[in-house]
Order: C-alpha cells, then sequence, then structure tokens
C-alpha cells in the first residue's frame, strides 16, 4: 500500500518507465518493450518482496482510493445540490441582477442593428469574448493537425507494409451509388440552406458557428459521396488554410479596429443599417461569414486529418515515394475491406 | 502618450493574428516572425509598465462602445504590467533556448504549428493577465488550457502522449469546476464584470443564504485553478508533462502557464469577490494548508525522484505550494510574497529546465541521475547555468529564491497569530533543509568525479549563453533589488482593488 501511495503521489507509472527513455522510444518496436517492461517487472518483484504481498497492497490502495474517490463525488454532488436550492427562482431574480440582460433585450436591435439579440450579444456588446472563442476553435483545429497529420515521427515503421495495400486512390471512399444519388440531390440544398443560416443571422435563429457547421458538414457529405480526389480540386490544402487565415484575420482586424475606436471616442463609420434588412448589423454579417467560413474550413479539417492524415490534399510528409503510409492508414484498410 | 492605453489590446489582437499567421508559413519564417514580434509586444508591455508607474493610475479600458457592464473591458496597473513583461522575457528566453532542441524534437513539417501554438498562448497569458472581465478569463483559459496540451504533445513520443491525456483530462476537469463556479457567480450576481461583480457580492454577503452561495462558487473557481495550477494533491500530473515535453515546452508550462492561472485566481479574489470578503472565507486557510503540504511532498517526491527532469518537476509542486500559502497568509504583505514569488519561481524554474536537456546531451541523452555523473564537467555552461538556477531555488541570498522566501517570512510573521507564524516557519525550514537536500546532491552528482570529463561541447552557442544570461540577470535583479519589485507589486496592489 505504501508503494502505491508514493507511486500514486510521484505519478510515476512504472510499467513505461523503460519506454521512456527520450532518444528510443518512438522507434523502437513494440515487442521489445513489452519484453522490456517485463523483465523490469521481473526484477522488480525479486527486489521488493514476493509479488502476492504487492498485489495486497496494492489492492487495498485501489480499495481506499476509489472510496475516497466516491465518497469525495457523493459530498460534492451533495454540496452542489445544496447551493442550487438556493438560488434565485426563474423569474424572481433580483431586478439589480437582470440590469445587464435586460438592456440586451430592450435595447439591443437599437444599439446593434440585429433583430436576433444572441448575435447582437455575441458579436457586438461581448465581440472580446467570440474573438477569444473562434481561436479555440482554430487552436483545436492546429492540436488535431499536430496529433494526426502523417509525418516522419508519427509514421512507424511497422506500418510500412500499408505501403503495398495503397495505391493513389486509396483514401477514396468506395463510391457507393446510394450515396452519391443521395448526395447529388441532398448537397445543393445543405449548402444552400448554409448559406442561409449564414447570412441570416443577424435577424433570426442562426450565425457563423451554425451555419459554418452546416457548410462544413455539405462538404463532408461530397467528400463521402464523391472521394477527396474530386473535394481536393476545389478544396485544396492551400486553399483551407488561405481561407482559414484570412477569415481570422479578418475577423481579428476588423474587431480590433472597433475596440480601438470604441475605446479611444472615435467615430467607426459602420452602417448599423436597417433593422431586419439582409446588409444590417454593422460588422456582424461580415464577422458571421468569416467565422461560418472558418467552421466550415475547421469541420473539414477534422474530417480529413482524421481519414486520411492530412487536410486538403497530400502533406508534405507523405508525399512522393511515401504516399499512403502512416498510422491513419490502419483504419483505412478496414474500411475498405 | 495616451497610444499607450491601447497597446494591451494591440498585444492581445496581434498576439491572435500571429498565431493565424504561422498556419501559411514555414519553420524558419515562422520562428523568426515569432521572435520578432514577440520581441514588439516586450516592447508594449514595457511601455505600459512605464506609463502605469509613472501616472500612477490604473486604466479601464473599454473593448468596444459599450461601457462597464454590458460589455468587455481590459485594465492595467503595475501589478498587471509587471506580470505581462515578466512572462513575455521568460517566454522569449524559452523560446530562444530551447530553439535547437524545438528543430530537434518536433517534426520539419509541423514547426510552424508549433509556433502558432506558442503564439496563441501568448495572446492567452497576455489576455488573462489583462482582462477585466471573468469570462473573458474563462475564454482565454481556455486557449492556455489547448495550447499547452498542443506545444506538450508535439514531441510525438509515447511518453508525452500519456502526460498530456493525463494533462488534458485534469485540466478539463479544472476548466469545468471553474466555470461551474463562475456560472453560480453569474447567476447570484448578473455581472461577469469584475468591478460590478464585486459590488454586488458585497450587498450579498449581508444575507447568510446568499453569502453561502458566494462562498461555495468561490471554493469550487478555486478548486478548479488549484488543479490547473497543480497545488497538492493534484500535482500528480506534473514530473511527465514538465520532464518529457520538449525544454521550451517543460519550461513554459512550469514556469508561466501554471503561474498564469494562479494570477487569475488571485485576479478574480482581488477584484471579482473583493479582497476582504475573501479574507473571511475559510478557503483560505485550506489553501495555506494545502500549500504547506505540497511544499512538504513535493520536496519529499522530488527527493525520491530518480530522474532531474521529475526531481525539478516535484520542486515545481513545491513551489507552486508557496504561493498559494502566501495567498493564504493573507495581508498585503502575503499577496505581495505570492506575486513576487510568481515572478521568481518563473525566472528560476525555466532556467533550471532548460538547462537539464544539455546536461543529458552530454551524457547519452539521459536524463537519470546515475547518468549524470559528472555532466557539468562535460557541458560548463549548462553546468553553470543549473548551479545558478539550483542555488536559487534552494534560497541561497542574492539570488530571487531567497528573497521569496524571506517575503513568506516576514508575511507570516505580519499576521500576528502565534501558532500560524510558529507552523509557517516550521515549513519553511524544512523545505529549505529538503530542497537543499536534492539540490545540492544534484549538484555533487553532476559536479562529481567521472572517467569521462572532456568538454563535449563543441560549441558555446550563443542562442544558448544570451537568454540564460537573461534569465541568471533577471533571477539577481529580483534578489538583490527586491526591495524596489516589492514597492513596485504594493504599489500594484494598491491600484488593483
Amino acid at each position: 500500500m505504501k508503494e502505491k501511495f508514493w507511486r500514486w503521489l510521484d505519478g510515476s507509472r512504472e510499467y513505461l518507465e523503460d519506454a521512456s527513455d527520450m532518444d528510443e522510444t518512438p522507434y523502437r518496436e513494440r515487442e521489445e518493450v513489452k519484453t522490456q517492461i517485463r523483465e523490469r517487472n521481473d526484477s522488480l518483484d525479486k527486489r521488493r518482496g514476493t509479488r502476492a504481498v504487492i498485489r495486497a497492497e496494492e489492492k487495498g490502495f485501489r480499495l481506499l482510493y476509489s472510496w475516497v474517490a466516491v465518497i469525495s463525488a457523493i459530498f460534492l454532488i451533495g454540496v452542489l445540490l445544496y447551493v442550487v436550492s438556493y438560488l434565485p427562482r426563474y423569474g424572481q431574480e433580483n431586478p439589480q441582477t437582470t440590469l445587464v440582460a435586460r438592456r440586451y433585450l430592450e435595447d439591443g436591435v437599437r444599439e446593434t442593428g440585429a433583430i436576433n439579440a444572441v448575435a447582437g450579444m455575441i458579436l457586438d456588446y461581448r465581440a472580446f469574448d467570440t474573438l477569444g472563442e473562434s481561436h479555440v476553435l482554430f487552436t483545436a483545429l492546429v492540436c488535431v493537425m499536430i496529433l494526426l497529420e502523417k509525418d516522419r515521427k508519427n509514421m512507424r515503421r511497422g506500418y510500412e507494409d500499408y505501403y503495398r495495400i495503397t495505391g493513389e486512390g486509396f483514401y477514396t471512399p468506395n463510391r457507393d451509388g446510394i450515396m452519391q444519388a443521395a448526395g447529388f440531390v441532398l448537397l445543393p440544398s445543405i449548402l444552400l440552406f448554409g448559406i442561409y443560416i449564414l447570412l441570416n443571422g443577424q435577424n433570426g435563429p442562426g450565425g457563423g458557428f451554425s451555419g459554418g457547421t452546416v457548410l462544413g458538414s455539405g462538404l463532408i457529405i461530397f467528400t463521402m459521396a464523391f472521394g477527396f480526389d474530386t473535394v481536393d480540386r476545389i478544396a485544396s490544402r492551400r486553399l483551407l488554410k488561405g481561407v482559414t487565415v484570412v477569415a481570422l484575420g479578418f475577423y481579428s482586424f476588423a474587431k480590433g479596429y472597433v475596440f480601438f475606436t470604441g475605446a479611444n471616442g472615435l467615430e467607426s463609420h459602420i452602417p448599423k443599417g436597417t433593422p431586419g434588412a439582409i446588409l444590417s448589423g454593422g460588422l456582424i454579417l461580415p464577422l458571421d461569414i468569416a467565422v461560418g467560413l472558418v467552421v466550415a474550413c475547421t469541420m473539414f479539417g477534422f474530417y480529413s486529418l482524421f481519414r486520411r492524415g492530412s487536410i486538403g490534399g497530400k502533406g508534405k510528409a507523405c508525399s512522393g515515394k511515401k504516399a499512403g503510409t502512416g498510422a491513419g492508414t490502419k483504419a483505412e484498410g478496414k474500411d475498405n475491406a | 502618450m495616451d497610444i499607450i492605453r491601447n497597446f494591451p489590446l494591440f498585444t492581445i489582437i496581434l498576439s491572435l493574428f500571429s498565431g493565424v499567421l504561422c498556419l501559411v508559413l514555414d519553420a524558419k519564417a515562422a520562428r523568426r516572425y515569432t521572435l520578432g514580434y514577440e520581441g514588439v509586444i516586450l516592447c508594449l508591455c514595457g511601455a505600459v509598465f512605464w506609463y502605469a508607474v509613472r501616472t500612477g493610475r490604473a486604466v479601464t479600458y473599454v473593448c468596444g462602445e459599450f461601457p462597464a457592464p454590458w460589455g468587455n473591458e481590459l485594465r492595467f496597473g503595475v501589478l498587471e504590467a509587471m506580470m505581462a513583461c515578466g512572462f513575455i522575457a521568460v517566454l522569449i528566453c524559452c523560446v530562444v533556448a530551447g530553439g535547437r532542441y524545438i528543430l530537434q524534437d518536433i517534426d520539419e513539417s509541423k514547426i510552424n504549428l508549433y509556433y502558432a501554438l506558442i503564439n496563441l498562448l501568448t495572446a492567452a497569458l497576455m489576455a488573462i493577465v489583462w482582462t477585466n472581465d471573468v469570462f473573458t478569463g474563462y475564454v482565454f483559459l481556455e486557449i492556455l488550457t489547448l495550447t499547452s496540451c498542443g506545444i506538450l504533445i508535439v514531441r510525438e513520443i509515447g511518453r508525452t502522449t500519456l502526460a498530456a491525456v493525463r494533462y488534458m483530462i485534469l485540466n478539463l476537469m479544472g476548466s469545468g469546476l471553474f466555470l461551474l463556479g463562475l456560472v453560480l457567480l453569474y447567476d447570484v450576481t448578473g455581472n461577469l464584470l469584475m468591478v460590478p461583480m464585486q459590488e454586488e457580492i458585497a450587498q450579498l454577503m449581508a444575507q447568510p443564504h446568499t453569502a453561502m452561495v458566494v462562498t461555495m462558487a468561490t471554493g469550487i473557481l478555486t478548486m478548479g485553478l488549484a488543479i490547473k495550477s497543480g497545488l497538492f494533491p493534484f500535482h500528480y500530473w506534473m514530473p511527465d508533462a514538465y520532464g518529457w515535453a520538449t525544454p521550451t515546452s517543460g519550461a513554459i508550462m512550469s514556469s508561466l502557464v501554471s503561474k498564469c492561472y494562479i494570477f487569475l485566481l488571485f485576479k478574480i479574489y482581488y477584484r471579482a469577490i473583493g479582497i476582504e470578503v475573501f479574507a473571511r472565507m475559510p478557503i483560505r486557510y485550506l489553501l495555506l494548508a494545502l500549500g504547506m503540504c505540497g511544499i512538504i511532498f513535493g520536496s519529499v517526491s522530488a527527493l525520491r525522484a530518480e530522474n532531474i527532469n521529475h526531481m525539478a518537476a516535484f520542486s515545481s509542486a513545491a513551489q507552486i505550494g508557496y504561493i498559494y500559502m502566501g495567498l493564504g497568509l493573507g495581508g498585503e504583505s502575503g499577496y505581495a510574497a505570492a506575486m513576487f514569488h510568481i515572478l521568481a519561481h518563473a525566472v528560476t524554474k525555466s532556467l533550471i529546465f532548460l538547462t537539464t536537456p544539455r546536461l543529458a546531451e552530454a551524457s547519452g541523452n539521459s536524463l537519470r541521475f546515475r547518468a549524470l555523473q559528472g555532466s557539468a564537467l562535460r557541458d560548463r555552461g549548462a553546468g553553470m547555468f543549473f548551479t545558478v538556477g539550483a542555488l536559487s531555488m534552494i534560497g541561497i541570498p542574492v539570488f530571487a529564491g531567497f528573497s521569496s522566501k524571506l517575503l513568506v517570512a516576514m508575511a507570516a510573521a505580519d499576521t500576528g497569530k502565534g501558532a500560524l507564524m510558529l507552523s509557517v516557519i516550521l515549513v519553511l525550514a524544512v523545505s529549505a533543509v529538503l530542497n537543499a537536500q536534492y539540490f545540492i546532491r544534484t549538484l555533487i552528482r553532476i559536479f562529481g568525479d567521472s572517467e569521462d570529463t572532456a568538454d563535449k561541447t563543441a560549441y558555446f552557442r550563443e542562442d544558448f549563453i544570451l537568454p540564460m544570461a537573461a534569465l541568471t540577470g533577471m533571477n539577481l535583479a529580483l534578489g538583490l533589488f527586491s526591495w524596489l519589485f516589492t514597492d513596485l507589486i504594493r504599489m500594484g496592489l494598491g491600484m488593483f482593488g
């Protein structure tokens, strides 16, 4: 129990200790690592007494650990329920605390030019938070690219056999007749609907995030029906990256301009327009379009990364002879089988 | 000179845009661009610092045309500007000094993505330091969490993936708790900006029921940020995360990211909840107790570590304990000690995390103590700077570590409670002994006799020496002129309320 406690405190996972030497790990074969771990465990057992004692101690610690976990979870649930019971009921809030929300709802149309109060709130009153939020999405895209995009480090030697079963058209999903017919019928309406949602963010439910999601799913359906080769001709890697950079850059600088003029008491010269018209709500419409494009690119980027390990066309690392190798191909193999 | 009021906004917008721009640059261009623009950001922060000291007033900056309770706000005073300058200076040193390892550890096609993440991380640091709105704090805290996960996982070895998954799970739990606390506070106060929220809370504390809600919300929020910053008993993700990441990432995460969470927590205590209200809450004593436990257990774990980076990571857990102890002690001197220790630890720990890989490189790429025998003789430069960091961590006078320990002890004396003072000083003494034990042991190990003492560093590269010298200089400045920095922090605290 003591051992386990210290290991818990130290956060060390001994069974991986040997798999962790800085230089070798990525290239060592799995079986070799397993053998080493087994050998190490055996030597540990010899040094620290019999296996049975350790087992019993670990079992004791695990029992204690899970009991403490369960009790603290129950305690936290109880506390939260108790706290919630003292929160003000719906409609009976202190009028002072609804001051902010009231102005958003009552003066929103006049001050932001948007009939949709949510759009006015997130893209005008509290635009700074939304600026951060759209970059959260971009950060997620970068993290997924780091994880899944194929490069020399995550293409293992063990997977190179897949080179044989992969050709140029390997990433093309099965050209399924039903899928193609459905895509042929559905796609125009999906894209049109996405654009409608995107452009109407200031007047009704919708806006950049939801419209972009619909557009992105349209692109994904298109890929499923007609394959990556077709899509890459339209949405190449350069185009997707370019659109993301331009849209987010426009967002940052447009909003930065508004913040700057607002804070310094300058006139921003951005017309609010007539509430209800398509061209209304000041910057809300262009920002919605920017956010929508970023969301669509991100959605498609995620799909493409998970499916074939690169965004829009072949990445640097997998061009040329190495095309079609990589960890991602394992799933592909099953898919096509 | 009023244009300087806009600089905090510029730092955030510029960093966000730079992060996006790095997506289309290639590796070399991304590195050059990042270093250049970080230099610009440092200048901007320096200007803001100068402006705040000169005018002696805190400035509230309305983002857009809608004022306080409706729109977002930024705010800066001496303390915020000081933190921003310190963070950016350390960040630049980390990026420069770890540059060679970035090339080694990261695949070439992903180096630009790494710099994109560094830039987004800068944006998040800046936004959290400058914000006057708790929800903006949350949004950028999410960016900070995601980017720190990204810079950890980018090394793509099994160990970092494991560490990143664990880090991610705990951090998301922390974010969730933090958000829960914010939602509760928003529900009872109806505000997200710090100043109106504080006014509401001052009224709410008069009634026992609502006071209970506020206390619980503060507790939940504190728990969330404590998990994220690695307060005992939530520190066990640290060794893997800091130890196996590429050196730049390890240094940034240990010296900046966890400190930024603590700064946000302190900001919420001071500005959103109200420092007098917080001082009456029992959470304070919990923080004090956990900080003390963190110091002791972190040091004990560091003694048991077999790997130099794990030792440094556990020592980080102990140092986080000092900061929370300063917050728990309360009073102006306690908070000043905590803030000083944030800076002192940032400049010290980055020194250690950036030198250990070089020591390892001179000893067959192993970070284990046994292999490191005599490594400082094989790489003199790294050994020298590691010694500076170690002496500062132990708390030898002249270095920053000594001043911050002294400040914590003085804060304990200022509370005027005998038992509290005695226990804090006891913990400080025990931790000083433990610190000395594991760092001096390491120094003996790396300077010890070994068969192979030939200097392996054919190059005394300036891209390592210059940032290390800068960090040493900052360390010495914090140690020698601690009175100046304490005065500035106190001035900042005066503007903070």
